[in-house]
This record gives C-alpha cells, structure tokens and sequence, in this order.
C-alpha cells in the first residue's frame, strides 16, 4: 500500500465521514418511517455509501448532480443540511421542498443538487441536458449522474448516453449496480454483458470498479473527473455495491437469501475504509469521534423535524407556474 | 403592415428571440435544414450549430434534456416535429418539466417552449394528425397555446419564449402556409391568456381555436347572407384561458357554440362549456352547444378524413339552428 500524502489522508477522512453521516441518516430515517414520523416511502442506500462519498468529494459546489428515487446518500454527499432533509422526509415546514416533495424530490440547487426523481433513468436526459446548458454558457463545471442498475433497461438511458457522446458533453454518469431493480435481480432481466459493455457500445468510456471499495472509488473519479474537465467527453463509472436493506423501507427482501446479504456485509464499504485508515495510522479515537459527531447531528436533524410545524395550507398552491396557477379557483 | 406566413412568422418571432437573448436555443430534428415546415429557415446559418441543434430521433430527451438545460439557466425552444410525437417524451413534458418547480419547493424554474404541431392535413393519418390540447391543459404547471394567425404566431411565441413556466406550443399543420398581415413594429408581443375578437358580432358568440377560427369566419360570413351576426372569440391561450371575454360575449349574445378540431368527448370545450353553464348560464337563450371531432382514430382515406374535419357549412348549419326561436340542435 502506498502511503497517502497528508492531504489525501485528509480527502479521505471527509469521505468517511460522509460515509458515516449518510449511514446514521439513513438508520435513523428507518426507525422514523417505521414508527410513522415519515410519513411516505424512502429508499434506503445503505451498503452503498462509498459511490456518492467518493464521487461528489471530487466536485466542486458549482458541479451539479442529478439523484434517483434512493438519493439521500448522493444528496448527503454534495452537501446539502440533514436538517432541511430529515424536515422534508417527515413533510415538515423547512424542508428542502417545503414539504411538498418528500424523499423521492429532495433537491438543493444551492449546492448544485438538482433533484432525485421518482421515475427509474429519468435523471439521465435531465443530466445530459444540464450539461448542455452548461456549454452553451460557455462554463466549465460538469454534471455527475447517479442512477441504478435497473436504470440500464429503460430507453432514456440510451437515449441520454448516445446524446452526451454526440454533444461529447461534460457528464460523469455514474451507474451504481446494488444487483436489485425493485424487488428483482437485475441479472435476470438484462441481455449482455452490463453497464458498461452498455456504455461501450454507445461509445462513451466505460470503467467497472468494487464499488464498495471507497479508495478505490476515489482514484478512479478524480481520473474520470480530470478527463471531462480537460474536454474527453462523457465518462461511465459503473460501481458494483450492494443494498443492504430492501427496496422500501416497508420490503422485507425475502426473495434474496439470508447468506447473500451476510456476505455483502462482509464487504461493509465502512468498515472497509475503516480499516484502511487504522492501517495508514489514523487512531481509532479519531473515527469514534467522527460517529459521535455524526450521530449527534443526525439526532439534531430528527429532532428538529420531529418539532417543526407542518406546511401551511396555502404552501400548496405556490410555485405551481406564474401564468394561470389561480384560474381553476375563480 | 407585412405579410407573412404561419411558418415564417414563428420564424421571425424566434430569430428575434435568439437575437436578444443568448440563453435562448432551438432542438428537434432536422433544424439545420429548416425544420419539416421550414419554421427554422435560415436560422442554422445565423446561429450556427450550437444553438439550432440537430438532434437524434430521441423524443424523451429532446424533451428531458430541454429540462436540464432549462434549470440551469438556459431558455429552450423545443421542436416535437408533430404532437403525436410528443407521446414519446410524456414522461419528461408531465411528470419532469411541468412538476420539478413545484416538487422542489420553488427551487427552479422550467422555462421551455414544447413546440407540438398539430391537427389533420392531407392524409397523414392516425399518428400524424391528432390535436391533443386538452392532455396539456389537463397537467397543472404547464401554459397552453394554439395561435390561428401569423401575427399571433409571432406574438405568442415571443411571448411563451419569454414566459418562465414551460409552454405547450401547438401550431395547426393546417395553418403554416396561411399568409396574413404581420405587424411590423419591433417588438410585437401578443400576451399569454387574453383572448383575440376575431370577428363582432350581437347573435351567437363561437369560442373556437387554432385552425377553427378561420373555418368558423367562413361560416359567419355564410350566415351574414341571412342576416345573422356572429362573434367570433379565439381563446389563442387554452391555460390559461381568457374566461372573462368569453362570458362577456355570451352575456351580450345569450347563444354560445364552441368548436374544436380535436375528438370533442372530454375535449378542452367541454371545460368552456362547463365554465359557461357555472359563470352565465342565466343568460342563456339557448342551451349552449359544441362541435368536435368523432372519438375515432384519424382515418387515412379522404372521404374518411373528412368525417373527422368540421366544415363552414357544418358550422352555418348549426349557427342557424341554435340562433332560431326554441332552437337547438339534435344530435
């Protein structure tokens, strides 16, 4: 093992705390929704968190990202306040949506967040178009493009990849494979040889990795990342994980075996950047720190979510467009 | 005063557009080469590649991608090629463009144009001839427009480029070669949701649209012979739509006929009718009636086409019957 520079140790040590913060968010998101506080569906990553923790710490704040259905972690990730998350989870005045959009519309244009979506690859075309809006303003920031692995089946996946490489647009898409669309494994429903024999096909550069690996994830973004900022075109991550937890909250997972999962949680990414760290002579007083921390501001995000008033009524009728919003009421 | 075509108006009205603002681009199919009814003519020369973009055969991000360019601070004008084909990219106009304002507490703005050419024109049957206005209507978030004339084919798409929330834009395939006075004066802009008089007149009042509009002229002009006075509104904007002039003229006139190209069952004039009825009913003489297409597929044969089209003659007929004492029509 090499040994890291003290500044990549401490790139590294923001990650895992990433890391951490989007397992506890995620912990406490499960306890909440199971005693009723969430009051709608939330898709939990957790097993997955080295994918967002290492692909949005190479971002700047002016990159953006575009999220799925499971995108607290990415969310978390490009920075965006727990508070105003777990407030928008439990339908709560300050929420990121003011309540009106729930786990599956988190958005946070302020760190360049520009929304999960409930719609499987819906994100895609989104992304690829953000990228050109980007050019066309003659800017230099990119677009990070998270989606799954069920992603890969629907048409604007296609459709989007073969738009990046013929604008040749600044896109890292990221396909983060936890094996699962829904409650199915996807390798039973997809032909071929995957995402990235997928995005090779349509001609954008394509690198499969452990994707619970978060060293690894790491140095493989910042050569991607390098790569669209110097003008290559759209670049293809395609991260092998896990989903620990099933599809919802409310999906006890019984269509998978109790040994599969034991097994991928012996791929802990955590425990695994964990260890990492404890070898490269990072003390284990410093991660419990970093727990304490997090867990502390999680409980101060739920906290104020769980004492927060909910919506006003006339929330409602807002932001729906400037131009005719009222006319049904006259 | 110049005068100009349906297709070259919009011309204009984009070239113009472009030329104020830099955010603002063109995407679809077959741009550079003018478009499939040359409404982008000339433009790929002026504004080159980058912003009259040749797309692929890509509906839903044509659309989708139209969406990230929107939020992030670009202004596209978003070419379907004809309405049905919109149906490919449904997902990306209804649950994207039309929600991501609202869905993300305010957060954004979707500030796109959705050009859908519509209607029936020289056979091109079943999937290239439907006018679907009432789908769009039906979707809060979105603003609807059907222009009938090239000056409100430059107005009101200088308006919906300039308007923040996304635009429904839907232009008769029936009107492009239409040619009519277009005001010369620099900056003509025709404002979202004011209706337009196409024609005063003191006995019936039609609220039509799009391609209806001029149909319905005729048959106003069919009737005059007969001493009838018709007055003729298009709504111009279906969202929002122009309640207030429309209730005026029933008011004034006491009969009402509302008509529309697209299949009339849960059509958009079941919503004016209903609004009529709610609003002014009392002032009706007659009980208010409408035309619109039969709830078939638009067949491809000529005679058959026909039966999906409403004529002048269809139209006189029916103004004559409603406007008679104790008149109305049977089905």
């Amino acid at each position: 093992m090499e040994t890291p520079t003290e500044e990549e140790m401490s790139h590294i040590l923001n990650m895992y705390r990433t890391m951490v913060r989007i397992r506890i968010f995620e912990e406490e998101t499960e306890v909440c929704r199971r005693d009723g506080r969430i009051v709608g569906s939330a898709h939990l990553s957790i097993g997955q968190e080295a994918v967002p923790a290492g692909v949005c710490a190479n971002l700047t704040t002016r990159d953006m990202i575009t999220s799925t259905h499971r995108g607290h972690g990415h969310t978390i990730a490009k920075g965006c306040d727990v508070t105003a998350m777990m407030c928008e989870l439990f339908a709560r005045e300050g929420g990121t949506s003011q309540g009106k959009g729930g786990s599956m519309h988190i958005a946070d244009f302020s760190v360049g967040m520009l929304g999960a979506n409930g719609v499987v690859a819906a994100g895609v075309p989104i992304a690829v178009g953000a990228a050109q809006g980007i050019k066309l303003k003659k800017e230099t920031n990119l677009v990070a493009c998270f989606f799954g692995d069920g992603a890969i089946n629907r048409g604007p996946f296609f459709e989007g990849l073969n738009w990046a490489k013929i604008y040749e647009l600044p896109v890292l898409f990221v396909c983060e494979d936890n094996s699962y669309a829904a409650y199915t494994r996807t390798s039973s429903v997809t032909a071929g040889a995957g995402p990235a024999a997928r995005a090779e096909g349509i001609g954008v550069p394509a690198f499969s990795i452990d994707g619970n690996d978060l060293i690894a994830v790491n140095r493989l973004v910042i050569e991607l990342v390098k790569k669209i900022r110097h003008g290559e075109g759209p670049q293809f991550l395609h991260a092998q994980t896990y989903r620990i937890k099933g599809h919802t909250v409310s999906d006890v997972a019984s269509y998978r075996s109790e040994e599969e999962v034991t097994a991928a949680s012996h791929r802990d990414p955590i425990i695994r950047c964990g260890s990492y760290l404890a070898d490269s002579g990072i003390l284990q007083d410093e991660l419990d720190e970093i727990w304490t921390e997090e867990k502390k501001r999680i409980e101060r995000a739920v906290d104020a979510a769980t004492n927060a008033p909910w919506p006003r009524p006339e929330i409602a009728f807002a932001d729906v467009q400037d131009i005719g919003a009222q006319q049904w009421q006259s | 005063m110049a005068i100009l075509s349906f297709s070259e108006a919009s011309r204009d009205a984009l070239r113009e557009e472009m030329r104020r603002d830099p955010t603002i681009w063109a995407l679809g199919e077959d741009l550079s080469k003018g478009g499939i009814f040359s409404q982008y003519s000339g433009l790929a020369k002026e504004f080159g590649p980058e912003r009259i973009v040749d797309t692929p055969i890509s509906e839903a991000t044509i659309m989708g991608a139209s969406v990230g360019a929107a939020i992030v601070g670009t202004r596209p004008v978003v070419e379907m090629r004809f309405s049905d084909f919109a149906l490919c990219a449904v997902d990306e106009l209804v649950n994207q463009a039309a929600k991501a304002r609202y869905m993300f507490g305010g957060q954004c703005r979707v500030p796109l144009v959705a050009r859908q050419p519509i209607g029936i024109e020289g056979c091109h049957a079943a999937q290239h001839s439907q006018s679907l206005e009432a789908w769009w209507v039906h979707i809060p978030g979105l603003v609807v427009v059907a222009p009938a004339t090239p000056a409100d084919n430059k107005g009101l798409l200088k308006s919906a480029i300039r308007c923040d929330d996304p635009v429904v834009y839907l232009e008769h395939k029936g009107l492009w070669g239409l040619e009519d006075e277009v005001p010369d004066e620099e900056d003509w802009v025709v404002p979202l949701g004011t209706a337009r008089m196409a024609r005063e007149g003191t006995d019936i009042t039609i609220v039509t649209w799009s391609s209806m509009v001029q149909v319905a002229e005729n048959a106003a002009d069919i009737v005059a012979s007969t001493g009838i006075s018709v007055e003729i509104l298009d709504l111009r904007t279906l969202w929002p739509w122009d309640e207030t002039k429309v209730c005026e003229s029933v008011r004034k006139t006491g009969h009402v006929l509302i008509v529309h190209e697209a299949v009339q069952v849960a059509g958009f004039g079941a919503e004016v009718f209903a609004t009529i009825v709610e609003r002014v009913g009392d002032s009706l003489k007659q009980p208010a009636h409408r035309m619109g297409g039969p709830r078939i597929p638009v067949p491809y044969a000529p005679p058959l086409e026909e039966l999906c089209t409403i004529s002048s003659t269809q139209i006189a007929e029916a103004i004559k019957s409603l406007t008679q004492p104790n008149g109305s029509l049977q089905k």
